[in-house]
Parts: structure tokens; C-alpha cells; sequence
């Protein structure tokens, strides 16, 4: 236990094949909004928290590259890096900073820049995020890979099809149109993604998020620092969080995933949500959808839907504003784009911004219960991070 | 047609001699995005990635591949088996492993096809990756000889061959299905 944190500026740059920037410019883009929405003056922030996973870009230690470039040096700060969960995890450490009381402002932001590499490189990098020597050594999988062979279990267990798997990315790719940030604003048909290629049988082109440049900031602050600082905090009400196995073949089944279950079950819990029913505690959720699937089994580890039937929710269009809960307004990761590290932060963002109201016309859920939450994976199911987020200040510290 | 390593590598060295035109004209490897006609620096600096992975304590399974076996390492206290095979208890620091044959037949729990391939496997043919749980319940990934993805199902009789790996030419182990 200890002090309550609220999330108090956020910032966020354009997602897409950043060609025109390079790292720090792109950190900046997001740093100096979110900065400047804190209204709060560099000096004041005592931790600066870069999560950053790098490999494909250039720079290996983007964290101070990035800090000088924004007149941000002599402070303390780190990288965090837990793969594709790695924005969640720099939340969840600068959080934890200041519920300890060793820092009042946290500035915590996310990058990444996968187009310094070509394309076949990003692939190779991305597909040894599991367990490098048993699984990709001799064997090659790829992240669409990974999924696949959980996209594959699924369809084969549950009776779910490729057209449900496409249903996602039509939903998605509806909401990023309306979002100027994502990295595609194209409304896409069921046969568009239905006729793409197989990139990882059973997945295809458009089941799968594309290779992203982007950045996303948010400044932190603790309880009292928050209310001086604001009207309208929003604040960390719990963080839940779990790593699984590296290799895959060490999981019991392949229809979901359990350390996103379990990441599910301990934010519920310090939140007093009712696991069995979570959608009625909430208004709006960010999933990981790397792949189409990934939001499909997201839907069942969160409690939105049975075991099974998750590809139910999507074909009914339940998770379109008005449905039982509105998922990825933002586009998610399939449309709006997925910058590995930036991704956490950039659900935190967004989902500050649903609560607040601020969301393009189009695609803002409606704010009842005043609570929204962000399900972010790194690898295959390898880390998982579930954050609640809450316009009430919570009953207890998370 | 050329496979997916060399389509890639004949992308970098276009790249390259862009690179070069722009070296002799301006002075700097300087390209130009085909799309927005932002300029990019082409890198001067390339590595080889390559890494030496001890396998000192786990060499009896690379030894077993030679005659034909398949090894896990057990935990002689609790029983339970580990594979990949690892040298430490990871429930009981008291518990100590010794080597096991694992069975070599088992059935289908699910796979995929490779299409788009990382860099370092763009040399082959499209391939099938699996997972297997054998009779005693241990799961194995590799790779499963059937390209065609729909003749595939979940719970169908595999078995687990070493193979030698070409054109690298090394020791593995591979999936293959068996006539029902």
C-alpha cells in the first residue's frame, strides 16, 4: 500500500511509417503535449521512465538519447522493457515510484521506430520474442507464427472462423478512420481482409497489426501533487500483472491466455470488480490486438465473455459502442498501429482521453460507470499487464 | 523465382547503390522515401549477428539426436519431466534431474504454415511449425512434415523423427503425421 497516482498529462504523436523523424524527435512529439497538458514546468518532474525495446532501431540507449534531446537529463531514470507490454510496465514502474513516495511527477514515456530495419529484419526480431534456442533457433516461428498456432486451437476447439477473425479488423480498422493518430484511416470490407494473404496460416495480411513508428507519453503524479495540478485527474486504480512460460509448448491449452487471466484477476481484485462480471463496472476497453485472435481470446481472460465464446461477441458486434462493451475505439493495435513499447502508453492515453471526453466525434464510448481498462501483452502471452483506470479516486491505493 | 533472403537481400544492395549515387553527387548516403520524399541516412555501419549458446550441462540431448533419441531431463524427488530438458528443479533446490528417453509418438495439438519468414529462414520452402503432446504428456514444437495446412487436425497421431536439417546440415527433430 501506498500513495495514490493519477495520470495528469498525456501526449501523444502521429503513429505510421515515421520516415521524417528520427527517435528523440519522435519521443519529443509525445513528451512536449504531454508535458505541456500536465501544465507543469520540466523541473518539477523527479523521474523520467523510458520503455523502449529497441533492436531494429539505432539508437541502443534511447533513454538518455531522448532525455537530452528534451532538456530532461540529471534526473533519475531507466528503461523498462517487457516486449509488446512494455509501455504497461513503464506505467506500472513509474506508479510504483511514486506510491513509495521516492518521486511526486513521473514522466513516463514510450517509443519505438521498427522502420529503421527492413522488413524481413523486424520479422526475425519480433519472432525470437519467446524462447530464442527451442523455439526459433530451429523452428522459425514468427509473432503472426506464435499466434497462429493459438488462432488455429481456437478455430479447431470452439468452432470459430476466419470471417469471425476478419470481424475484428473490420471493427477496428471502422474506429481507427476516426482517429488522426492511426496509422491507417481506411475503412476496410469483411473480403478485403477475407482475400489477403496468408501471412500464418490460418492468419492473413489483415488479421495481423503492421510494423509501427510511434511515441506515447503520460506525466504521473501523485495524490496531492494530481489535485493541485488538476480538475479532472484520472486515476491508476489497479494494476495487475503476470509473466508466463518462454516456450510455448510449455502452455496446457491454446485458446487463451492464462497470464493475461491471472494479470485480469489481480486488477479486478484490488479494483473490487466482480470478475464474473467486469462489464458492468466499465465503460471502455483497450486490448492487445496484434492479431485479430489476441483480441478474440482478450474478451474471454478479461471476463467479457464465456470460455468459447468470445468469438460470439465480435459476430453479434457487441464490442462496437453500444454493445456490451465498446473494445479498441482507438483502432487498437491492428489500425491505429503497434509500436511495441509505445503501445501501453498509448492505451493509457487513450483511454484518459474516453474518460475525460476528449475522443474524436464518432468514436467516444459513452462515460457511465467512469472506468475503462487496458489489456496489454508482451510476446505470446510471455508478460501480461491489466490497468484499471478511473475518473473516482479510489478507495485505496493500487 | 528467388526465395524471401534473397528478394530481401537484393532490396538492401538497391539500397545500397542509391546510397553510392547519392555519395558521388552530394556527398552523403542519402536516400529518398519513394512515398513522401523525406530524406533518410543509409547506415555506413553493418553487423554480423551470430551468438556461441553453452550447452555444456544439457549436451546428453544433442549426443541422444546422434542415436536416434529423443531426451528430457526428471526431477527424481517429484517425477515431474522437463523439456526442453533443464538441469535445475525449478519447484525443489533439494531435487536433482536425471535423463529420460521421451516417447516418440503422440498426437497433433496444433500448427501453422510460414509464409512470410524471418530473414535467417527466407533460404527455405514455406514451412509447417506444431506442437505435439506425447504419450507420457510432454508437449514438443518443431516442425511437421505436411505443407498442406487443411490436411492437419487437432488430436491426429504424429510422431517425432531426427532428422538432419538441410542445407545446414545439423541434428533436429521434426513432427510427422501418421496415416489414421
Amino acid at each position: 500500500m501506498g500513495r495514490r497516482v493519477a495520470i495528469v498529462g498525456t501526449g501523444h504523436s502521429k503513429f505510421g511509417v515515421r520516415n521524417d523523424v528520427n527517435i528523440p524527435e519522435l519521443a519529443y512529439e509525445a513528451i512536449s503535449k504531454a508535458i505541456a497538458d500536465a501544465g507543469i514546468e520540466r523541473k518539477e518532474i523527479d523521474l523520467v521512465v523510458t520503455g523502449y525495446v529497441g533492436g531494429w532501431s539505432s539508437e541502443g540507449l534511447a533513454p538518455v538519447v531522448i532525455m537530452e534531446y528534451a532538456g530532461l537529463t540529471g534526473k533519475p531514470g531507466y528503461r523498462i522493457e517487457a516486449a509488446c507490454a512494455t509501455g504497461s510496465a513503464a506505467i506500472k514502474a513509474a506508479h510504483d515510484a511514486i506510491a513509495a513516495g521516492e518521486a511526486d511527477i513521473a514522466l513516463v514515456v514510450g517509443v519505438e521506430k521498427m522502420n529503421e530495419s527492413p522488413t524481413p529484419t523486424v520479422v526475425e526480431f519480433i519472432g525470437r520474442a519467446g524462447n530464442y534456442f527451442w523455439e526459433f533457433e530451429n523452428f522459425g516461428l514468427t509473432f503472426p507464427g506464435y499466434y497462429a498456432l493459438y488462432a488455429t486451437a481456437y478455430m479447431q476447439k470452439y468452432g470459430a472462423t476466419e470471417e469471425d477473425y476478419c470481424k475484428v479488423a473490420v471493427k477496428n480498422h471502422y474506429y481507427a478512420s476516426m482517429n488522426p493518430k492511426a496509422q491507417f484511416q481506411r475503412k476496410i470490407t469483411l473480403e478485403t481482409c477475407m482475400q489477403s494473404r496468408y501471412i500464418a496460416w490460418p492468419l492473413k495480411l489483415f488479421d495481423c497489426s503492421p510494423i509501427t513508428d510511434g511515441a506515447a507519453a503520460v506525466v504521473l503524479a501523485s495524490e496531492e501533487v494530481a489535485q493541485k495540478l488538476t480538475d479532472s485527474p484520472v486515476w491508476i486504480e489497479s494494476i495487475g500483472a503476470s509473466i508466463g512460460t518462454s516456450n510455448l509448448s510449455k502452455r496446457t491449452q491454446f485458446t487463451n491466455l492464462e497470464a493475461a487471466r491471472l494479470a485480469a484477476q489481480m486488477a479486478y481484485k484490488k479494483a473490487g470488480i466482480d470478475p464474473e462480471n467486469p462489464v458492468k463496472y466499465l465503460d471502455v476497453a483497450e486490448v492487445h490486438d496484434c492479431f485479430t485472435i489476441a483480441e478474440i481470446m482478450a474478451y474471454e481472460d478479461l471476463g467479457f465473455a464465456k470460455r468459447g465464446e468470445g468469438y460470439k461477441l465480435i459476430r453479434d458486434e457487441q464490442t462496437y459502442i453500444g454493445g456490451v462493451i465498446p473494445v479498441n475505439l482507438s483502432g487498437g493495435l491492428k489500425a491505429k498501429g503497434h509500436p511495441l513499447a509505445a503501445t501501453g502508453v498509448s492505451m493509457a492515453v487513450e483511454l484518459a482521453n474516453q474518460l475525460l471526453g476528449r475522443v474524436e466525434k464518432g468514436r467516444q464510448a459513452p462515460i457511465k460507470n467512469g472506468r475503462a481498462i487496458a489489456h496489454n501483452i508482451g510476446g505470446t502471452g510471455h508478460y501480461a499487464y491489466v490497468t484499471i483506470y478511473s475518473l473516482s479516486k479510489p478507495r485505496s491505493p493500487a | 523465382m528467388s526465395n524471401q533472403r534473397e528478394q530481401a537481400d537484393m532490396f538492401l544492395a538497391q539500397m545500397d547503390q542509391f546510397a553510392n549515387t547519392m555519395k558521388e553527387s552530394v556527398g552523403i548516403p542519402v536516400l529518398m522515401d519513394q512515398k513522401t520524399g523525406v530524406r533518410m541516412w543509409w547506415d555506413q555501419r553493418e553487423i554480423k549477428l551470430r551468438f556461441v549458446i553453452s550447452v555444456e550441462k544439457t549436451f546428453k540431448f544433442f549426443e541422444a539426436l546422434a542415436e536416434g533419441k529423443l531426451l528430457a531431463t526428471k526431477c527424481k524427488k517429484s517425477g515431474k519431466i522437463l523439456f526442453p530438458p533443464q538441469v535445475d528443479c525449478p519447484d525443489d533446490p533439494e531435487d536433482e534431474v536425471e535423463w529420460v528417453e521421451l516417447p516418440n509418438k503422440g498426437e497433433l495439438i496444433t500448427w501453422t504454415v510460414i509464409y512470410v519468414k524471418p530473414y535467417s529462414f527466407g533460404h527455405y520452402q514455406d514451412y509447417t511449425v506444431g506442437i505435439a503432446k506425447l504419450e507420457n504428456g510432454v508437449q514438443i514444437l518443431a516442425w511437421v512434415r505436411e505443407t498442406d495446412p487443411k490436411k492437419l487436425r487437432m488430436g491426429m497421431p504424429v510422431k517425432i523423427e531426427i532428422v538432419r536439417r538441410q542445407p545446414e546440415n545439423y541434428l533436429t527433430y521434426e513432427i510427422v503425421p501418421l496415416e489414421e
